[in-house]
This record gives structure tokens, sequence and C-alpha cells, in this order.
């Protein structure tokens, strides 16, 4: 029994250097995820900025009249239409049209996942801080603009400092659902931490030993992750007191 | 009569809410003077907020105009944050901003709006605390004050602007019975000192010893406006009187 699990992670991981292969797809996966994260945070800031500033600030803007409101209005429907569609479609088929469609002339497969899916969660992160502002209080708006602050101003130092500590769980989230959901990166040819897994076991025809050890690592890398945001949340605790 | 110079002049005033269903204020023309304090009582929905507000352009008056200085505060080209500078708001849940100290709550608008250094807006803060006797709460955050103490930092938070005008929403309406008291005095005080002041209220016992001027309110309209002897003895609409059956 114990031989016969040491020769199947002999066979997996030491046989021809093949623990490599899962070392280079971490490092893919992470590579992905992070340039995604920030691509979508990018994202996600411009967009929950002009939805919000439309909003709540549209109707001043559109008494004082001028260029301006119309310019917040067409980026207000772009950016609507962009939510609908990243929200509404599969991940993956975003993924295959921007391979092979959009970027079709690139062969630079982990460059264009990395734009994919950080497109792809711009949508999500742009609702989680829309949703953030949404849920501050009417009157912490009110009170800043009685006191003659202007709309930026009360957003900068009202309202931005107490979204952050409110979205921050969910942000986390997603980017825990974002680290997963790279994982459909190989239907374009990127050799990510599932794609080695599923290259070892089509190369060894034993199935077992490289998808648990790729499950344990996901695992690992979100629970690293879950552990982060518990810290980052209680040291924001602290500096509110 | 002596020549009436009014710092505040509201004409014609109608709001809308919805798409014209909800008809909150319905022509309401009032005229304040510098110095005065002028209460507004009525019964719920009648727009008493409405109107306080628009004084300060929280709402956007649908028509009328509102003078301010002589200055109509309804023209689109008006400058909105600098009028507001002029009219300090006082509102029913204090508003205070959770996130940072009572004396940053205080420096915060002089800082970036009046660009005063933190310290020159922190000895100003300073002096407004011991006013209200709350100078040793000055790094406190709101979530660590009572209710009285809350309103008493919302109102000199206020006055760190140095408004011509102040705005009070039932200010003590959010509070212990037993702390409405502290905030009161703060608002006679101020009263005393010759603020301009907009207060719509509950407390008709405040309304009659500070204020000098009461409006009634019902359905979007002024129905009465009188000294508080006047109100109080001797009402003369039906709906005053029955309004008054029901609060005293
Ligand atoms: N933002 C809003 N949207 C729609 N209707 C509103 C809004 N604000 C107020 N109203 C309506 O306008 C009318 C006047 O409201 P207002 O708040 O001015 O009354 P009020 O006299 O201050 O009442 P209360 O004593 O309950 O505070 C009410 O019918 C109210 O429902
Ligand atoms: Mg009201």
């Amino acid at each position: 029994m114990f031989d016969r699990i040491k020769a199947d992670f002999i066979l997996n991981f030491v046989e021809s250097d093949r623990w490599l292969m899962i070392l280079k797809g971490v490092v893919a996966t992470l590579e992905i995820t992070s340039v995604a994260l920030v691509i979508g945070v990018v994202i996600g800031v411009i967009i929950a900025a002009v939805r919000s500033t439309y909003d709540k600030n549209g109707e001043d803007m559109k008494r004082r009249g001028g260029a301006a409101y119309h310019l917040l209005r067409v980026a207000n429907a772009i950016c609507r239409l962009y939510l609908t569609v990243i929200r509404g479609t599969p991940t993956v088929v975003q993924l295959l049209i921007a391979y092979f469609i959009i970027f079709a002339s690139s062969n630079n497969d982990i460059l264009v996942a990395m734009i994919a899916f950080g497109i792809n969660s711009g949508a999500y992160v742009a609702e989680i801080i829309r949703g953030g502002i949404m849920s501050i209080d009417e009157g912490q708006f009110e009170a800043g603009r009685s006191l003659g602050l202007n709309y930026y101003m009360t957003m900068r130092y009202v309202v931005v400092p107490q979204v952050i500590k409110n979205v921050l769980p969910a942000l986390f989230n997603e980017f825990i659902v974002l680290i997963k959901e790279t994982s459909v990166a190989g239907y374009i040819g990127v050799e990510d931490l599932t794609k080695m897994g599923d290259l070892i076991r089509s190369r060894t025809y034993s199935a077992f030993m490289p998808l648990l050890a790729v499950a344990a690592i996901y695992l690992v890398m979100v629970m690293g992750l879950t552990a982060l945001d518990t810290r980052l949340e209680r040291r924001l605790r602290r500096n509110e007191r | 009569m002596k020549d009436e110079s009014y710092l505040i002049r509201v004409e014609d005033l109608h709001k809308h809410y919805r798409d014209h269903t909800i008809h909150a204020l319905d022509g309401v023309s009032i005229n304040i003077k510098k110095g005065e304090v002028v209460c507004i009582i009525g019964p719920s929905g009648s727009g008493k907020s409405t109107l306080l507000r628009s004084l300060n352009l929280m709402e956007m008056p649908s028509s009328g105009h509102i003078f301010v200085d002589d200055v109509d505060i309804t023209d689109p080209k008006i400058d909105i944050n600098l009028h507001r500078q002029k009219m300090g708001m006082v509102f029913q849940h204090f508003n205070l901003f959770p996130n940072m100290t009572v004396l940053k709550n205080m420096t915060i608008a002089p800082e970036k709006v009046l660009k005063k250094s933190y310290d020159e807006a922190k000895e100003q803060a300073k002096g407004l605390l011991e006013r209200v006797n709350l100078a040793e709460r000055g790094d406190a955050y709101p979530d660590q004050l009572s209710g009285g103490q809350k309103q008493r930092i919302a109102i000199v938070r206020a006055l760190m602007m140095e408004p011509e005008v102040m705005l009070f929403d039932e200010p003590t309406s959010a509070l212990d019975p037993e702390m409405v008291g502290e905030v009161l005095d703060v608002m006679k005080e101020l009263a005393g000192e010759g603020m301009t002041m907009v207060v719509v209220t509950h407390e008709m016992g405040f309304a009659r010893e500070v204020a000098e001027r009461i409006v009634f309110m019902d359905s979007g309209k002024i129905i009465e406006t009188g000294t508080p002897e006047e109100i109080f003895e001797s009402p003369k609409s039906d709906r005053l009187q029955s309004f008054l059956a029901k609060v005293l």
C-alpha cells in the first residue's frame, strides 16, 4: 500500500522532473491572477467612480450645464453596457473571444489571459465598490456637502475611507473567485496550474496524485488570501478607534 | 416701520417629487431678517424639511426663487458650494463622520474649503469645544459619544465655517429625553448671540421661548405665521388649532 503510493508519487512528480511542471503552473496561475487583479481593480474603480458620480452628482452637473454632463452620461452608458455584457456571458466564452477574435494576431496566450480575466474581474469589482458607496448613509454625503465640501472632497475624505473598510471582505471574495476562475486558462493553451496537473495525468495515466496535488495547492492559495483578509480587516478596525 | 432688509427671501417656492405626484412645497414665500430666530412647526409630511433643505439647496426647488444676501441661489450659475458655506446645517441624526475624530470632523471643511492650516483650525475648534463643554472629547470618535454630545459636536462643526445662518432639522428628535436640554441650551446661547436661525422642531417649549417668529405649515403651504404669543395664544386657522390641540 505505502509502496504503491510512493511509486505513484515518484512517477508523477519526480520522474522527468515533473514537479517543475507543477511549479511552472503555480507561477503562471499567480502571474495571471495578480495582473488580472490589478487590471480589475483599476477598471472597477474607474467604473464605480463614473457610475456613482452620475447617480449622485448628475443632477447638479446637469443643472450647471456644459459638456461635462454629456460626457459623463455617455461614459455611464458605456459602463452599463460593459457590466451587462461581462456579467451576462460565461468567463470561458470571454476568454475564447479574447484569444481567437480580439487578439487573434497575438500568440502570447498568458498575456491574453491576464487581460481577459482583468476585464472580467473589473465588472465584479465595479459593482462591489458601487454597492459599497451606495450603502453609505445619505446623511454622510449631505453633512459633507452642507459644510461646503464639493462632491469630490466629500467622496475623498468622507465616503471613500468608509467604503474601503466596508467592501474589503467582498473584494477578497472576488480575488478568491478570480484565482479559481483562472483554472480555465488552459482553454487557450496557457500552461497554468490546472493545465499542468492535467498534462501530467495524460502522460502518466495516473489521475489521483496530480489532480489532488493541484487541488491542494489552490486550497493553500485561497487560505492564504483569507488569512491576509482577516489580518487587514483587523488592522483597519484598530486604526479606526 | 423701519426699513426692512432681509437676509433670506423665499418667493413662491414649489417642490415636486416623483414627476409631480408629490407636491412637497406648494407656493411658499417667507422673508427672514438677519439675526432672526424662526421656528417651523407643522404635522408630519407638511414640507418643513423640504423648505429648510431648499435654503441650502440640499433639495433643488422645482420653481420659485430664494435670495440670500440678495443673490438668487436658484440661478443655475451660482456656486452651490460657496453658498453652502454661509448656511450651517444640523441634522436630526447628527451625521458626524465616523471615520474621523471629533477634531477632524470639525477641521476638515475649514482645511479643505477655506484652506486654513490644521493648527489654525484646531485652535478654533478647541475654543468651540470648550464653549459646549466638550473640550476633553476632541480626540474621541463619534461612536464613543452620547447622542447629546454628538449633536453638540455637529452644531460646533457647522459653526467652524462661520456661517451667516444656521439651519436645524429636528435637532433633538433622535435624542433620549434627558439629553434634549443640553442641545437646546447650546441653541439658545447661539440665538442669544444674534445668529440667524431657522429651526424645524417639535419642541413647542423651545419655539415659544426662543423663536421670534413661528411658521406653521401644512400640506406644503405656510398656513399661519406670527409671534409665539399669536401662534400659541390666539391661533386663527382651524388647522393650527387642531394641530396645537394634538401637540400641546
Ligand atoms: N426624497 C423624497 N422623495 C419623494 N418624496 C419625498 C422626498 N422627501 C420628502 N418627500 C415627500 O414630501 C412631503 C414633504 O416632506 P417633508 O420631509 O418636507 O415633510 P416634514 O414636514 O419634514 O415631515 P416630518 O415632520 O415627518 O419630518 C411628504 O409627503 C414626503 O413624503
Ligand atoms: Mg422633516
